[in-house]
């Protein structure tokens, strides 16, 4: 099996957001990459079957030569190979384009991605890569398996769980509980320095969206306190002033 | 030409906020100068079709035959997408729940448009298509300006206040073909539980984080939810250690809520924490260590331990209703 994961370069979890440039870009000064949390569990996920199945696991980046420290880092982890299209993901559908036209070229079976980016919190790109391919896709999957060319996926619905069978090949889209994050050993480390990195010139697409600028959350007034002893005053805060309750 | 709102039905049910995308929907046509077709897919009772007519739809498509009846992205996008092209619709809105997320970008695909998830308030079209939505995990906004004649939103629950327009709207049977090989996706399985208030868009919020100690501390948790019609969720490293599903971690890497209030109890307030709960409207924390960074970020809050603050808080909350009642 043959297996094509979706990896993006994303701020550290504890990144404090800011903006230069009249707040049209985002301040990378003093911010470290990652790859994007939730990525990381779909290629936990693609090892894990790519072990149990002697298959073999790819991961795609669509980004400059600036992202190449985060797939080093998944290859590392333990990918087989990876792929980089040398462009700026100018919106979702171009990165989607990209994947698609990689995981046929590449005759895959399965492209696993995270639900979403933790910094442009789409999800666009895995139900995107699906309708371009025609193939069938399942988003937010929190539990995979694959047995005789058929995936058993179980996705999160409102107030619990579907499980849900469906052919390959199939874009899946990872949530937490796929699988725990696989920590890169020493041997993963020196051997991603020279596993095979391609990179590739990316296909032309219309733009469809373009950022304009970004903000920030306003930040809150002053916390009211309330005395431990009496939480009477914060229902009556929350009834007669803050009138929620 | 007329605008599309696909409203998301639950075991027959529109949501409260199914009815948000259709105000959203409404807003939106008016400043377009146009009309919304509301879209339903799956079994819906007449009577519950009629109220889309109250939040202002004008026109209501119904598809409810029995192969559609359970949620498939690649079926519902096909039937979305011929709606779309039925009504000469360019803009289509989109709930952005968990089934909403994987079929609006196929959508997107189908109809070449542009598409936003994630939107939380109106576009502003004075230059340009301007949609605003929360970036970064909710520590930032983007304005996204949508390039192409045709939009494919997703607005997100709870960020937009329902409003009645009441229409007269005549409901049409839309049956569209769909093509067979959607259906080798087959669901198994559902298991639900609707006696719950369902986190994604509950109004009110009660969570809980390792102050709790413990998974069988939270029955003081779940019956604050109960009295308030709360969902009830936790922090990190409560569904890591197992004390509660993943299903009910907020936060940066779990689920971004945007609740009216949200009750934190025994969370410290990591900022990955913050960032999937930032934009609840009112937070109210309550925790014994006064220098938890979560009270810089609380609109109320009590120093104190839980397990003395909340059966307290609850028997206040209990007294109020008892007042209203």
């Amino acid at each position: 099996m043959k297996i094509l994961v979706a990896i993006s370069n994303v701020p550290d979890t504890t990144t404090k957001i800011n903006f230069s440039d009249d707040n049209k870009t985002f301040n990378t000064t003093g911010v470290q990459f990652i790859i994007n949390p939730y990525d990381e569990l779909a290629l936990s996920r693609a090892l894990e079957l790519a072990e149990a199945m002697q298959g073999t696991v790819t991961v795609i980046n669509v980004g400059d030569a600036f992202t190449e420290p985060t797939i080093r880092k998944a290859l590392a982890i333990g990918a087989t190979d990876a792929i980089r299209v040398n462009g700026e993901a100018q919106d979702s559908f171009f990165v989607a384009t990209q994947i698609a036209k990689a995981a046929l070229d590449g005759g895959y079976d399965l492209v696993l991605c995270g639900k979403e980016s933790i910094d442009h919190n789409g999800g666009q790109v895995p139900p995107m890569v699906a309708e371009i391919l025609g193939w069938p896709s399942v988003s937010l999957v929190k539990k995979l398996d694959v047995a005789d060319g058929t995936a058993t996926l179980e996705r999160e619905i409102e107030g619990g769980k579907e499980i849900i069978s469906a052919p390959l090949p199939l874009v899946a889209s990872a949530s937490e509980g796929i699988a725990e994050p696989r920590i890169p050993n020493m041997r993963g480390i020196m051997s991603a320095r020279t596993k095979p990195l391609n990179v590739v010139e990316p296909t032309a697409t219309e733009k469809t969206t373009e950022i304009t600028h970004y903000d920030k959350p306003k930040a809150r007034g002053q916390v009211t306190l309330v005395d431990a002893e009496n939480p009477g005053k914060l229902v009556d805060l929350l009834h007669n002033e803050a009138k929620i309750i | 030409m007329a605008l599309l709102v696909y409203v998301e039905n639950l075991e027959g049910k529109f949501k409260k906020s199914s009815f948000e995308t259709l105000t959203y929907g409404k807003h939106l046509a008016d400043k377009l100068s146009t009309t919304v077709t509301a879209l339903s897919i799956g079994k819906v009772e007449q009577a519950e079709l009629d109220k889309l007519a109250t939040y202002g739809a004008t026109k209501i498509l119904n598809t409810s035959s029995e192969k559609l009846a359970v949620f498939n992205n690649q079926a519902y996008a096909q039937v979305i997408t011929a709606a779309a092209e039925k009504e000469s619709a360019d803009t289509v809105i989109i709930l952005n729940t968990f089934s909403g997320k994987g079929l609006a970008p196929r959508v997107a695909v189908r109809m070449k448009a542009a598409i936003v998830s994630g939107a939380i308030e109106l576009p502003d079209t004075s230059s340009g298509f301007v949609v605003k939505k929360t970036a970064y995990s909710s520590k930032a906004y983007a304005y996204v300006n949508m390039l192409s004649a045709k939009k494919v939103i997703t607005l997100i629950p709870n960020s937009y206040k329902v409003e009645e327009a009441a229409q007269t709207a005549a409901t049409e049977v839309f049956e569209p073909a769909v093509d067979e090989n959607c259906f080798k996706t087959v669901v198994k399985e559902v298991k639900r539980n609707t006696d719950k208030v369902l986190l994604p868009d509950a109004e009110f919020v009660v969570s809980a984080g390792r102050g709790l100690k413990g998974p069988e501390n939270w029955k003081m948790v779940e019956e604050l939810a109960d009295l308030l019609g709360a969902a009830t969720a936790c922090s990190k490293p409560v569904s890591d250690a197992g004390w509660r599903p993943h299903s009910e971690h907020v936060g940066q890497t779990g689920i971004a809520i945007s609740p009216n209030l949200y009750i934190a109890i025994g969370i410290s307030g990591a900022i990955q924490h913050l960032a999937g709960v930032s934009s609840s409207k009112v937070i109210v924390v309550i925790n014994k260590d006064p220098e938890a960074p979560f009270f810089k970020a609380a609109d109320y809050g009590i120093v104190g331990d839980a397990f003395e603050v909340v059966p307290k808080l609850i028997e206040e909350v209990k007294k109020l209703k008892a007042a209203n009642a």
